[in-house]
């Protein structure tokens, strides 16, 4: 009897195991059968680079949360990071008529400058990391629509102060969202590069080796000789950096510097990392998982447009995705700790 | 003294395959304080769990007035008359609740009427106060002004007001200045008076003497002697305690060289205080100190893992700035941290990433992990350490608690440490293991490394040192050479006494303690 127990037992947890290191790749393939039996225009190469787009904005923002996660910190400000820089973007060009360079550069300087401030608050005055990043996401998203007044930025709109803003989205810029190179979007382009870098830097370079160590044990990270409130801040200020990124390529992408733009996508980045924990059995934050996860949602929310689901009821689709990685990752943490 | 009050005969109680109490006996006349006393890990505070009801026996009797009790839980024992006052007071007080509503706190918790009544409960709480001679405390500020002595009269006062028989105070004194002790002192003898049986833990001999009439001393988990105080010597207790001693079984070749670490006047404004001595290649000097003696952290203010030092630490003879355990590393220091599993480790980790973190730029080109070369090392601490697996690629958690060891030891060898601190190294680890460990810090003296080994197990200290530091209250309180150390000694400095001149004829009677 106890035999007979113990084997249904160990059953049980191979099929677990099973589920957890396979069950996101499977999730994935029925997803994609089930649209492609039901819509012909779904399984194409355009509608695909059309996903891949799609997920090029979310990627980089989950990439950011990612970084965080890696040093078991947190950073729900990414979102407004990237409102931020979006409309940050747009007014260098509008209202100020700036080089292109410039304009490129500058809102990486401000993404920069809210991941210190995040590590400010989270490693030296020592509010825990969901909190204080809770905060920069109102500070952040109260910062970008003073500084716009509220109104969206477009090619020559009236100003405030009255007249017309001097100057427009030049086409190099618009090239970078909407382009296309080598038959692929641009977005996706720079999106698989910062993907492949950030992959080769957390899984294969000293730094990823630290980063992870960081988060794993900070005591005995620290008691090795790393000094973890630096690795922090330089996870969070690559948070920033990434969001700030993400906001560029929206704007491009849009040819506006819409105001809110990246409020809606933080719940999909955090559920793409989420999602990524599971890819493979990984069990921790990863940058492939994080890629993966965004393709599922991007896959899942395409998908459902095709069959005509109205986008209010998208975040339904968002948030139940979001439960069910979360649902997988912490039965499997409780199981096998457990067995510790 | 009154009659008998409380009887615990043949207790037992384990914990797995560990006896954790093996025929333990206790008991306790009323108004009598009766020290319980025994070194780390004789069984002590199981004893007291068991009366306390936060563990039930396996086996074996407690009464109380004659009567059977079964303590299956807190509640029953305090139901009884059963009080503790732990060591750490915070865990037992809410700190955000006024004094009066601490002491009246179980009159809350269980079943009762509905509303409290502010006034009844602050002339509660100013009575059982004024039993303690106490009455300086004020019953409405918040617990969390209190010193820790008044948290702990708190406490006490809590336990009077349910009518305590018995009230246990386990190490009571350890975080105490000698005011305090003294005032506490006092507050014991008026609870005696009024007929409560007081069972009085401590390290401290000295003050176990000038408070306590009977002294039981645990070893094994057993009952192993008891003393009449006003008949009994220091010495007699310090041997019951230790039992036989263990033989010396580790060869020492004598290779002690030059001066290596230089330590003056350290200070960390907490706990350690105007630390001096000197350690040389080649050798193992113990510092040995009861729990809570400053040890751990003077390991760690040599590592820089310490907040603020003040003194000169100079290895090798130059000047060490030790702000962050990195500068400590790279001049040559390792640490093997006491809690291994949460200091020294990445449990989740495989002994490959384990063992190359400390030094992840010999592992590296430029940037990139050479993932070939961190498994051959894996692989060749394996094999010198004898650690029991095969696979370098399987996360700790699947190791035992010694091989785990072996591991956060086995990790600084990439870098090429002088000096090696071990921080209670053979804390959880089987005897096998043990030995294999021992005789690795006598091979890393042999090689010339400097090993300091923190440790509040004599019978080790004594085994593998070439001298020996005892440390008691963050101080360096006595030197002994190999020669010159015996359990006893160590234990009476430790503990806080002194010796007296010793006689040429008689060294034994000689071990006096002024207070």
């Amino acid at each position: 009897m106890e035999k007979k127990l113990s084997k249904q037992h160990t059953t049980q947890e191979k099929v677990i195991g099973f589920l957890y290191k396979y069950g996101a790749l499977g999730l994935l393939a029925i997803i994609i059968l089930y649209f492609s039996s039901i819509s012909s225009a779904f399984f194409s190469y355009g509608n695909f680079t059309d996903i891949l787009r799609s997920i090029s904005i979310v990627t980089l923002l989950a990439l950011g949360v990612t970084f965080t996660l890696v040093v078991d910190g947190f950073d729900l400000s990414v979102g407004s990071t990237m409102s931020l820089s979006t409309v940050f973007t747009a007014s260098l060009m509008v209202w100020y008529d700036l080089p292109l360079w410039l304009v490129l550069l500058l809102p990486l300087v401000i993404g920069v400058l809210v991941g210190l401030f995040n590590s400010f608050l989270i490693v030296i005055v020592g509010i825990p990391d969901l909190l204080a990043t809770l905060s920069m996401m109102y500070i952040v998203a109260g910062l970008h629509r003073t500084y716009t007044e509220g109104y969206s930025i477009y090619n020559y709109m009236p100003l405030t102060s009255g007249g017309t803003a001097p100057g427009e989205m030049s086409s190099a810029f618009l090239w970078i969202g909407q382009g296309y190179l080598f038959g692929l979007p641009v977005p996706v382009w720079i999106m698989l590069a910062i993907v492949s870098v950030a992959y080769v830097i957390l899984q294969h370079t000293r730094w990823g080796r630290v980063f992870y160590m960081t988060g794993g044990n900070p005591e005995a990270a620290t008691l090795s000789g790393v000094n973890v409130k630096k690795v922090k801040t330089i996870a969070y200020v690559v948070s920033g950096a990434l969001a700030s990124m993400a906001g560029i390529l929206f704007t491009a992408r849009v040819g506006s510097g819409q105001i809110d733009a990246g409020a809606p996508l933080l719940m999909e980045a955090v559920a793409a990392v989420f999602v990524g924990y599971a890819v493979l059995g990984a069990g921790k934050p990863n940058v492939l998982g994080t890629f993966f996860g965004a393709a599922v949602i991007g896959i899942l929310l395409n998908g459902l447009t095709i069959q005509n689901l109205p986008y209010y009821a998208f975040d339904i689709i968002k948030g139940g995705v979001l439960v069910a990685a979360l649902a997988v990752t912490y039965v499997y943490a409780k199981r096998r700790f457990a067995k510790t | 003294m009154g009659g008998q009050l409380l009887e615990m005969q043949a207790i037992m109680k384990s914990f797995g395959p560990v006896k954790a109490l093996d025929g333990a006996a206790f008991s306790l006349e009323s108004g009598e304080i009766h020290a319980l006393l025994g070194v780390n890990g004789a069984g002590k505070s199981t004893l007291i769990k068991v009366l306390s009801g936060v563990y039930p026996q396996d086996a074996g009797t407690i009464r109380l007035n004659d009567a059977e009790l079964a303590l299956n839980s807190p509640k029953a024992a305090k139901k009884n008359g059963i009080y503790c006052v732990y060591q750490e007071v915070d865990t037992a007080l809410i700190t955000d609740l006024s004094v009066a509503e601490n002491i009246l706190l179980d009159s809350f918790a269980a079943a009762g009427p509905l509303f409290v009544s502010k006034r009844n409960i602050h002339v509660r709480a100013r009575e059982a106060l004024s039993r303690l001679q106490s009455d300086h405390i004020d019953v409405e500020q918040k617990v969390a002004q209190l010193s820790l002595a008044d948290k702990q009269l708190v406490l006490i006062a809590r336990a009077l007001v349910h009518s305590a028989k018995v009230i246990i105070f386990d190490e009571p004194t350890a975080p105490l200045s000698v005011h305090e002790a003294d005032k506490l002192f006092s507050v014991i003898r008026a609870l005696s008076s009024q007929g409560v049986g007081c069972i009085f833990i401590s390290h401290r001999l000295p003050e176990v003497f000038e408070l306590c009439s009977r002294i039981t001393v645990m070893r094994d988990g057993r009952h192993v002697a008891e003393f009449d105080t006003a008949q009994a010597e220091q010495q007699q207790v310090v041997e019951a305690m230790l039992g036989r001693a263990l033989s010396r079984e580790l060869q020492h070749v004598e290779a002690v060289q030059d001066t290596l670490l230089k330590v003056e006047g350290l200070s960390d404004g907490r706990k350690l205080k105007e630390i001096s001595f000197t350690a040389a290649s080649g050798e193992v000097v113990a510092i040995v100190g009861l729990v809570g003696a400053g040890k751990t952290e003077l390991a760690k203010a040599l590592f820089g893992a310490a907040e603020t030092i003040r003194g000169n630490v100079s290895l090798g003879g130059q000047s060490l700035r030790l702000k962050h355990p990195a500068d400590a590393i790279k001049s040559g220091i390792a640490l093997i941290p006491e809690e291994r599993r949460k200091e020294g480790l990445f449990v989740h980790e495989s002994i490959e990433t384990n063992a190359s973190f400390p030094n992840l730029r010999k592992f590296s080109g430029r940037l990139f992990m050479k993932k070939a070369e961190e498994q051959q090392f894996a692989q060749s601490i394996i094999e010198k350490l004898k650690v029991k697996t095969s696979d370098t690629k399987a996360p700790l958690t699947h190791l035992s608690g010694g091989n785990q060891q072996k591991v956060a030891i086995g990790k600084w060898m990439s870098l090429d440490s002088r000096l090696y601190l071990f921080d209670e190294p053979t804390k959880g680890v089987d005897i096998g293991a043990k030995v294999d460990i021992f005789h690795l810090i006598r091979e890393l003296a042999e090689s010339g490394k400097s090993c300091l080994y923190f440790t509040s197990e004599i019978q080790e200290a004594l085994g593998i040192s070439d001298r020996i530091l005892v440390m008691c209250d963050g101080r360096i309180v006595k030197e002994l050479t190999r020669e010159q150390a015996t359990q006893e000694r160590i234990l009476l400095y430790a503990s806080g006494g002194e010796e007296a001149v010793q006689t040429a004829h008689d060294t034994r009677k000689s071990h006096r303690i002024s207070v």
